[in-house]
C-alpha cells in the first residue's frame, strides 16, 4: 500500500524533470554514421561505380524493393545499367549493404525523404549514385577480383601471380 | 540388390553402382566435383571422401573416394565421421588457394556447384597468404565464355568435350596447378554440344556466353517447363525470363528423352524470343503498306474478312503446336484444313507413321538409342538434323565394348579404366548418306551415295537379313557391306535402324522399314527411329490433313486463308509462293517472327514463342509433350490457339465458344482425334493442386517484385492468372517437388546448381520421380503381315550436264525459327553448294567462288564448297539458310559459274 | 432547486459533459506525457488543443467497418448503450444550487443502476464481435464489474446514513460543516478503487488490456463507434469524480469562488488523480482483481457500514 503511494509520489515528482522529446524538425537529433536512413550507390577510391550488379542486395531484400539489371561496358567491367530502389517498400533493415561484397550499397544518416506522391519514392541510379566512397574509403573490389577490366590486365590484383605461360615446359 | 551401411544405419543398394551414386540417390549431401552422373567416376577430385570400416568392429576405418567405392553388399561408410569432414574441406580448402575473389562478377554465382560444396564443406575463410596463379582466357565463340582463374582442375569439360561429345579442339594443357583447359588457340568451339561444358563445369570457368549480353542470376529468372522447338527430337528445356525478356535456356532432366545435355542450336536458339523481328502488334495491310493496329481494329478488320464467309481455309503448321492447329481445323472446318507441309514432307511423315504402326519395330526414345548396340544409319546426318540424337548415337557406340570390360568385371561407372581397356575399340555405327556426317569418325563404315543408292543399300541389308525381302543387283562392294551391315545388326542385343525426313526420300524410309521388319523375321527386336523436320511435323502429320498441294488447289475458290504460324516460302519455292498470294486476296497470318508469309498477308496477328504460349508437341519419337508459357508478353502477343478462338467468336463457332482454358481445346482435341487421344496424358490439367497450391514458375527467392515496376507504377500490378497451367506466374506455392512434366526448373537445399537434379530422380541419372514426362503416342503392333516393301529404287547413274542436288543441313542455319538468334546467327554458315573435286574441275568452279544453281524452277547463287566426300555427279545444296528456303530437294539441277556482280560501277570495273 | 430552464440546463450539461471528455483525452495525454519526461500533443493549436478535434476528424472519415462474422445489430447498438447509461448519470448530478437536471430523491440509487447497465455494452460489445478476444475482454468485464459494484454500492451507503437521504443535493447540504471525506475516509477509498474499476480506467483495465488481448472487447471496431467507447469511457472518469466531489467532499461548497467553480475545481483534482494512477500504477492480474475485491474491499465496506450505523445509532439518535 505504502509502495503505491510511493509510486505515485514518485511519478508525479518527474512533472518537473527536463523533458528528453526533441523537438523535429526545430531541433534534429544526432544521427551516427551507422544510421539506417536513405540508401546511396558509392563509388570506388579512383572515382568508378563500386556496384557490380551482383544482385546479391536484391536478393536479400525482405521486401524486395531493389531491382537492377546487369551490363558490362567494353573492357569487361561490370556495372548495373539501371538501379532501382522502392523506397516506398523500403524497411530499412540494411540487408542490402551487409549483402554488398563491394561496398557499394549503403544506407546513410539521411531519413528526411517523406513525399506526398508515392511514386516519388522510387529512386533510381541516377538520384542514388553519390560522388565518394561513402564510409569505406579505401575498399576497391576491382583490386582483389581476378576478371580482367580496362586498366587491370591479368595478375594485376592484389595477390596474383602473373598469367602462366602454357608453353613453358619448367615443372 | 546390396545392403550398404551409411552411418551405421542399413540402406539396399544397387551393387553395380559405387557408394556416391548410391549416397546421392539415397539423398544425402556429399560433395563431389569430377563426377557426373552421365559420365561416370574417375577419381580425380578427392572430395567425396568417406570413412570405410571392414565390420562393425572396424572402429579405424579408412578414407576412400565413395566414387571410386564399389555398393557391394555390407559395405560400410560413414559420410559424417570427423576425418572424412575434415579431409573434404581441406580439399575445398586446397582448392579455393587460387580460386579468384570473383562470385559478385562470375555468372555462374548463385547456381555455382563450388559455391554450394564450399558451403556444404564449411570452407569460409582463405588462410593461405601467398599469390593465386592467374590464366589469360580464349575466345571460344558466340555460345562459351571462358574465364580461366576459376578452374579447380576437375577435368569434367574435357572428358565431356572429348570423351562424351567426341570433341577434337578442346584439351587440357601445361601441368600441375597450372592446367589449362581450352583450345590450342582462341578459336570458336567445333562441337555441336559445347553448350553443355557451362552445366558440365562446376563453377564459372564456362558461362553461357549469351546470358552474359543480359545477365541475370538463376534465383531472378522465372521458368516453366517447356520443350525445344529447333528440332523433332523434343527435348526438354527450362527457360528463364527476366524484365519480359527471355534470358537463357537450361536443359530440363528427362530421363527418356534428353537427359542431361542439349545441342547448342537448342540452348541458343532462344533468342529468336527477343528478336527485333518479332511481330508485337498486329498488323493491317492496306495499299500495300503494313500498318500497325489495334487489338480492336485487327479483330474488326478480320470480322470483315471471315465473317459469314463460308469458304475459309486454313493452313496450320508442323511448328505451331497441336492446340493451335487444332483450333484452326476447329475453325475453318476438317475439310478446310490443310496441314502446312510441301507434299513430299507430307508423303514422307504419312509413310513413318504407317510404317512406325504396321513394322514390328519400336520407335525408341533417345535413352534408348544410347543403349543400342548396332546403328545404322540411312541417309540422315544426325548431327544436322537432329541434333541431339548424334551424341545419343555417339554412346551407342561404347555398348558393344561394354561387354567385354563387363567381362574383366570393370564396372561401367568406372568410367577411365573402362575407356583404358575399351581403347578405340567401337560398337558397330553405319552412316550411309550423301556426303560426310561429323559422325564418321565413330562410324565402324561410311557409305557415300545418291539417296536411292542409299535406299537400295537399305533394300540389300534387309536382303541379307532374310531372303523373302526384296532383292536388288548391287556391286559387290556394296552387296559385301550389306552383308557387314546385316552381320552387326543380327548378332547385336538391340539393333537400331535411323532413317528420316532429311533425304526427302521415301524409299530410304522404305528401305529403313523393310531393315527392322527383317530383324524381326530373323527373331531380333529392332528399334527404327525417323528423324522430323520439325518440332510438331509428327503431331500435325498425326492429324491427318491434306498437304499444301490442296490447299493450293482450294485457294483460288477461298473467300479468306488463316495462315497460322507458317512460312509458306519455307514448304514451296518462290514463284508457287508468288503465285500463290496471288491467288488469295485475303490471308490472315499468325506468326510470331516476320518472315515472307507475314511480309505479304493481310492482316497479321502476333503470336505467341513457345515462351509465350502453353501446348503440345509430339517429338519424332512420337512422344507427346506439354511445353508451359514462361512469361506473359507484353502488347498484344497471345497464344495462336486464342487468337484463333477470337476469330471463331467473329464466325459464331459455337464449339470454339467454349474454350476458355487450354485444357478445353486439349479435351475436345483428344475426343475430336483417336490418334492424339494420348495427349491428355502429357501433362497434368490446369485444375491441378498440390497441397491446394499452384507450382511456382518462380524460385522462392526471386527478387525486385516491388520494384521491378515501380517505374511505371509505384503500386504493384496483381500477378497475371494462368488458367491453363498448374503452374503460377508467382515465387509463392507448392514448395516441394512437383509431378515430374511440371518442374520448372530444379533446386534442393544446399543444391542451387544443376547437380541438384540429383535430387528429383527415382535414382541417379534414372527416371525423374513420378516418371519421366510425355506420352507415347505411337507403339508398333506385332507383325501385321503386311510384307515388305518391294518398290526397290533405280540405281544412281549421273547425267551429262546435269547434277543431283541433294540437301545439305547444318545444325546452326537451317532451323527457321534459330537463325533469328544473334549467336546462331554469328556462327551460321552462308548458303554454299558442296560437290566432288572431279565434278568442279568439270564446272570450272574454284572453291569458295560463286556459282549459279538452277534447281526446282528457282535459281540461287551461292558459295561453292570442293569436298572429295562428295559422290560424282550429286551436288548438296545448303538449305534453310535464306534465300535457299523452299526448295524441294533432291533434284536435278544445273551448275554454273555465277556471273562476277556488276554493283561498284566503273571504278570496279576498271 | 431545480433550474428553472431545464432545457437550458440538459444542453449546457450534454454539451460541458461532452466537451470536457473531448478536453480529457487532450488533458490525459499531455499529463501522462508531463509524467513521463515528454511533451505529449503540442502541435495542433495552442498547446496541441485542437488534437482531440483532430482526432475526431480522423475518427469520423475512417470505414464505418462491421466485420461481417459480426451479429451486426448488437455490434452496432453496444456503444451507443455505453454512453447512454454514463449520460444518464450526470441527470441526478448537482452542479451547484440550480444547475441539476432532476433532482431525484433516490439518486444515489440511479447512479448505481445506471452504472450497472453500463457492463451490458461491454459484454455484448464482446459478444457480437465473435472474435475470441472480444468476447475475453466481455467476460472479464461482466465479472469484475459485476462484483466492484457490491461494495461500490456498499461504500456508498456510509454517506446516505449520515446524510439520511438519497438525494444528492441534501448529501451536499449534510456537509455543510464537514465533508463527508472524515467521518467516511474508508468508504472515500473504497468508492474510489471501486469507481475506477466500474469505468475500466488503469490500473483495472483488464477488459482492454492491449499487451494481451489486442484491444479486448473492443478489438473489432473502428470508426466512431470506437469513438463512442472511448469517450464513454472519459465521460464516465468525469461521473465518478463528479460523484466523489459530490458525496465526499462538499459538491459546490466553497469559499468566496462561486459554487461551480468549486465543484470544477474538486472535479479537476481527482480527474488529475486518475490520470497520474494511470501514469503510475500496473496492471494487476485478473485473479488478483477478483479475490481483492472478494475478500478485501467487500469486507471491508461492510465493515464500513456497520461502524458507521453502529456510530450514528449510538451517538446521533
Amino acid at each position: 500500500m505504502l509502495s503505491i503511494i510511493r509510486t505515485l509520489w514518485d511519478v508525479f515528482l518527474h512533472a518537473f524533470r527536463k523533458r528528453v522529446t526533441i523537438q523535429y524538425p526545430e531541433q534534429k537529433a544526432y544521427l551516427s554514421a551507422r544510421y539506417r536512413g536513405r540508401i546511396i550507390l558509392s563509388r570506388d577510391p579512383e572515382g568508378g561505380e563500386r556496384c557490380v550488379a551482383c544482385y546479391l542486395c536484391a536478393v536479400a531484400c525482405p521486401v524486395d524493393c531493389i531491382a537492377l539489371q546487369a551490363t558490362e561496358d567494353s573492357t569487361g567491367r561490370r556495372y548495373p545499367e539501371f538501379f532501382r530502389i522502392n523506397f516506398s517498400r523500403c524497411i530499412f533493415c540494411g540487408y542490402c549493404e551487409e549483402a554488398c561484397p563491394t561496398y557499394a550499397i549503403q544506407l546513410t544518416p539521411d531519413i528526411e525523404m517523406g513525399e506526398y506522391s508515392r511514386q516519388n519514392m522510387v529512386y533510381e541510379k541516377e538520384h542514388l549514385l553519390i560522388s565518394g566512397p561513402g564510409k569505406y574509403p579505401d575498399y576497391n573490389f576491382w583490386r582483389v577480383a581476378g576478371v580482367k577490366i580496362g586498366g587491370k590486365d591479368k595478375g594485376q590484383a592484389e595477390r596474383e601471380a602473373p598469367p602462366t605461360d602454357l608453353r613453358s615446359l619448367l615443372p | 540388390m546390396a545392403t550398404v551401411y551409411i552411418d551405421d544405419k542399413p540402406y539396399t543398394a544397387d551393387p553395380a553402382q559405387n557408394m556416391l551414386f548410391t549416397s546421392l540417390t539415397l539423398g544425402f549431401n556429399l560433395p563431389y566435383f569430377c563426377w557426373h552422373p552421365a559420365m561416370g567416376s574417375v577419381g580425380a577430385c578427392r572430395q567425396c571422401a568417406v570413412k570405410q570400416f571392414r565390420d562393425e568392429n572396424d572402429t579405424r576405418g579408412k578414407l576412400v573416394m565413395a566414387c571410386m567405392t564399389p555398393a557391394a553388399d555390407g559395405t560400410r561408410i560413414a559420410i559424417h565421421d570427423p576425418d572424412a569432414t575434415k579431409f573434404r574441406a581441406g580439399v575445398i580448402e586446397g582448392l579455393m588457394t587460387n580460386h579468384p575473389h570473383d562470385c559478385p562478377v562470375c555468372d555462374e554465382g548463385g547456381e555455382c556447384h563450388l559455391q554450394d560444396m564450399t558451403v556444404m564443406t564449411g570452407h569460409d575463410y582463405r588462410r593461405y597468404p601467398y599469390d593465386k596463379r592467374t590464366f589469360r582466357n580464349q575466345y571460344l565463340g558466340p555460345f562459351v565464355n571462358q574465364e580461366m582463374n576459376r578452374c579447380i582442375q576437375c577435368y569434367r569439360c574435357v572428358r565431356f568435350y572429348r570423351e562424351y561429345a567426341g570433341g577434337r579442339d578442346f584439351n587440357s594443357f601445361a601441368l600441375r596447378d597450372l592446367v589449362f583447359f581450352g583450345r590450342h588457340k582462341d578459336g570458336v568451339l567445333e562441337n555441336e554440344f559445347s553448350g553443355n561444358l557451362v552445366e558440365v563445369c562446376p563453377t564459372g570457368v564456362f558461362t553461357d556466353a549469351t546470358l552474359k549480353h543480359h545477365y541475370t542470376r538463376k534465383w531472378d529468372l522465372q521458368f516453366a517447363p517447356s520443350i525445344c522447338t529447333h528440332c523433332g527430337l523434343g527435348c526438354n528445356t527450362s527457360p528463364g525470363e527476366r524484365y519480359g525478356m527471355l534470358r537463357r535456356i537450361v536443359n530440363r532432366y528427362n530421363g527418356e528423352v534428353n537427359g542431361y545435355f542439349l545441342c547448342d542450336r537448342g540452348r541458343y536458339g532462344y533468342e529468336c524470343v527477343n528478336s527485333p523481328q518479332r511481330i508485337r502488334q498486329p498488323l493491317l495491310r492496306r495499299e500495300g503498306v503494313a500498318q500497325p493496329v489495334s487489338r480492336a481494329e485487327a479483330l474488326r478488320a478480320a470480322r470483315e474478312l471471315l465473317a459469314g464467309k463460308q469458304n475459309v481455309i486454313g493452313i496450320g503448321s508442323p511448328r505451331a503446336s497441336l492446340e493451335a492447329n487444332f483450333a484452326l481445323r476447329t475453325l475453318v472446318g476438317p475439310d478446310h484444313f490443310f496441314a502446312g507441309m510441301a507434299d513430299d514432307e507430307h508423303r514422307l511423315l504419312t509413310k513413318m507413321i504407317q510404317v512406325l504402326r504396321s513394322t514390328p519395330a519400336r520407335t525408341p526414345s533417345l535413352r534408348e538409342i544410347e543403349q543400342c548396340d548396332a546403328v545404322l544409319v540411312l541417309g540422315e546426318d544426325p548431327t544436322n538434323f537432329a541434333p541431339r540424337l548424334a551424341l545419343a548415337l555417339r554412346q551407342s557406340v561404347r555398348q558393344q565394348p561394354f561387354a567385354a570390360t563387363d567381362k574383366m568385371r570393370i564396372p561401367r561407372w568406372l568410367d577411365h579404366a573402362v575407356r583404358e581397356a575399351v581403347q578405340d575399340d567401337k560398337g558397330p555405327l553405319f552412316i550411309a548418306s550423301t556426303h560426310a556426317t561429323r559422325l564418321d569418325d565413330i562410324a565402324a563404315r561410311t557409305f557415300r551415295a545418291a539417296p536411292t543408292d542409299i535406299a537400295r543399300l537399305g533394300f540389300a541389308v534387309a536382303r541379307a537379313l532374310d531372303t523373302s525381302a526384296p532383292a536388288t543387283s548391287m556391286s559387290g562392294e556394296a552387296v559385301a557391306l550389306a552383308a557387314q551391315i546385316a552381320q552387326a545388326l543380327k548378332t547385336a542385343h538391340r539393333p537400331l535402324i535411323i532413317a528420316g525426313g532429311g533425304l526427302n526420300s521415301e524409299s530410304v524410309i522404305e528401305a529403313a522399314a523393310n531393315v527392322a521388319r527383317a530383324l524381326d523375321t530373323v527373331g531380333k527386336e529392332a528399334r527404327l527411329s525417323f528423324t522430323v523436320p520439325e518440332c510438331n511435323s509428327m503431331g500435325l502429320a498425326l492429324m491427318g490433313a491434306a498437304p499444301l498441294s490442296a490447299a493450293f488447289a482450294a485457294v483460288k475458290d477461298a473467300d479468306a486463308v488463316i495462315v497460322l504460324e507458317n512460312d509458306l516460302g519455307r514448304h514451296m519455292p518462290q514463284p508457287a509462293l508468288r503465285e500463290f498470294f496471288e491467288r488469295a486476296f485475303h490471308v490472315i497470318a499468325l506468326d510470331c517472327l516476320t518472315n515472307a508469309t507475314t511480309e505479304r498477308a493481310e492482316l497479321v496477328l502476333p503470336a505467341g514463342t513457345f515462351a509465350e504460349s502453353d501446348g503440345t508437341l509430339v517429338s519424332s519419337e512420337g512422344r507427346a509433350q506439354r511445353f508451359f508459357q514462361v512469361f506473359v508478353p507484353s502488347g498484344d502477343i497471345q497464344e495462336s490457339w486464342r487468337w484463333l478462338c477470337d476469330l471463331g467468336a467473329l464466325r459464331e463457332n459455337s464449339e470454339m465458344a467454349d474454350w476458355k482454358e487450354l485444357d478445353d481445346v486439349i479435351i475436345a482435341l483428344s475426343n475430336a482425334i483417336p490418334a492424339l487421344a494420348g495427349i491428355v496424358n502429357a501433362a497434368p490439367f490446369s485444375g491441378l493442386r498440390l497441397a491446394g497450391e499452384k507450382v511456382p514458375r518462380e524460385p522462392h527467392r526471386y527478387s525486385g517484385r516491388t520494384a521491378m515496376h515501380a517505374n511505371i507504377n509505384v503500386s504493384e500490378p496483381k500477378p497475371p492468372d494462368d488458367p491453363d497451367s498448374p503452374l503460377s506466374f508467382s515465387m509463392e506455392g507448392f514448395p516441394d517437388q512437383p509431378p515430374s512434366a511440371l518442374i520448372p526448373f530444379f533446386w534442393t537445399p544446399g543444391w542451387n546448381s544443376i547437380q541438384s537434379t540429383n535430387f528429383y530422380q527415382k535414382e541417379i541419372a534414372g527416371p525423374l520421380r513420378g516418371g519421366d514426362p510425355g506420352a507415347r503416342l505411337i507403339e508398333s503392333g506385332a507383325s501385321d503381315g503386311s510384307g515388305y516393301f518391294i518398290r526397290v529404287p533405280q540405281a544412281f547413274a549421273p547425267r551429262e550436264g546435269e547434277w543431283l542436288v541433294v540437301p545439305a543441313y547444318h545444325i546452326f542455319g537451317s532451323d527457321e525459327q534459330s537463325l533469328h538468334s544473334a549467336a546462331i546467327a554469328e556462327v551460321a554458315p552462308k548458303p554454299y553448294i558442296a560437290m566432288n573435286p572431279e565434278d568442279a574441275v568439270l564446272l570450272a568452279l574454284r572453291p569458295e567462288s560463286l556459282a549459279e544453281v538452277k534447281v526446282d524452277g528457282s535459281s540461287y547463287r551461292v558459295q561453292v564448297r570442293v569436298r572429295p566426300d562428295m559422290p560424282k555427279g550429286i551436288a548438296a545444296l545448303l538449305v534453310g539458310v535464306p534465300p535457299v528456303v523452299g526448295v524441294h530437294l533432291p533434284a536435278w539441277g544445273t551448275l554454273q559459274p555465277a556471273q562476277l556482280p556488276v554493283e561498284g560501277g566503273p571504278e570496279r570495273a576498271a | 432547486m431545480i433550474s428553472p430552464y431545464p432545457a437550458v440546463t440538459l444542453i449546457a450539461v450534454l454539451f460541458g459533459a461532452l466537451t470536457i471528455a473531448g478536453g480529457l483525452v487532450w488533458a490525459e495525454r499531455r499529463l501522462l506525457a508531463l509524467w513521463q519526461d515528454r511533451y505529449g500533443p503540442n502541435r495542433v493549436g495552442p498547446f496541441g488543443l485542437m488534437q482531440t478535434l483532430a482526432d475526431m476528424i480522423k475518427l469520423f472519415f475512417k470505414e464505418d467497418w462491421v466485420p461481417p462474422f459480426a451479429d451486426k445489430w448488437v455490434f452496432i447498438m453496444a456503444p451507443a448503450i455505453v454512453m447512454f447509461t454514463v449520460l444518464m448519470s450526470f441527470v441526478v448530478v448537482p452542479f451547484a444550487p440550480g444547475i441539476i437536471i432532476s433532482d431525484l430523491n433516490i439518486a444515489v440509487l440511479f447512479f448505481l443502476g445506471m452504472s450497472s447497465l453500463g457492463v451490458y455494452s461491454i459484454v455484448l460489445a464482446g459478444w457480437a464481435s465473435d472474435n475470441k478476444y472480444a468476447l475475453l475482454g466481455g467476460m472479464r468485464a461482466a465479472a469484475q464489474m459485476l462484483s466492484y459494484e457490491v461494495f461500490m454500492g456498499l461504500s456508498l451507503m456510509g454517506t446516505v446514513l449520515l446524510a439520511g437521504s438519497f438525494d444528492l443535493v441534501d448529501i451536499v447540504n449534510a456537509q455543510r460543516h464537514m465533508w463527508f471525506v472524515v467521518p467516511q475516509f474508508l468508504g472515500f477509498v473504497l468508492f474510489m478503487i471501486a469507481g475506477i474499476a466500474e469505468t475500466r480506467r488503469l490500473p483495472f483495465d483488464l477488459p482492454e488490456s492491449e499487451s494481451e488481448l489486442v484491444a479486448g472487447f473492443h478489438s473489432e471496431y473502428s470508426g466512431m463507434k470506437f469513438g463512442m467507447f472511448f469517450v464513454g469511457e472519459y465521460i464516465g472518469i468525469l461521473l465518478v469524480s463528479s460523484m466523489i466531489t459530490v458525496l465526499f467532499f462538499g459538491g459546490w461548497r466553497g469559499p468566496v469562488l462561486p459554487p461551480i467553480v468549486w465543484y470544477f475545481i474538486k472535479t479537476c483534482f481527482f480527474l488529475g488523480f486518475f490520470i497520474l494512477l494511470r501514469a503510475a500504477l500496473p496492471r494487476p492480474r485478473f485473479d488478483q482483481l477478483m479475490a481483492w475485491g472478494w475478500k478485501l474491499m467487500l469486507p471491508l465496506s461492510l465493515a464500513n457500514l456497520l461502524v458507521t450505523g453502529a456510530v450514528k445509532l449510538a451517538f446521533f439518535h
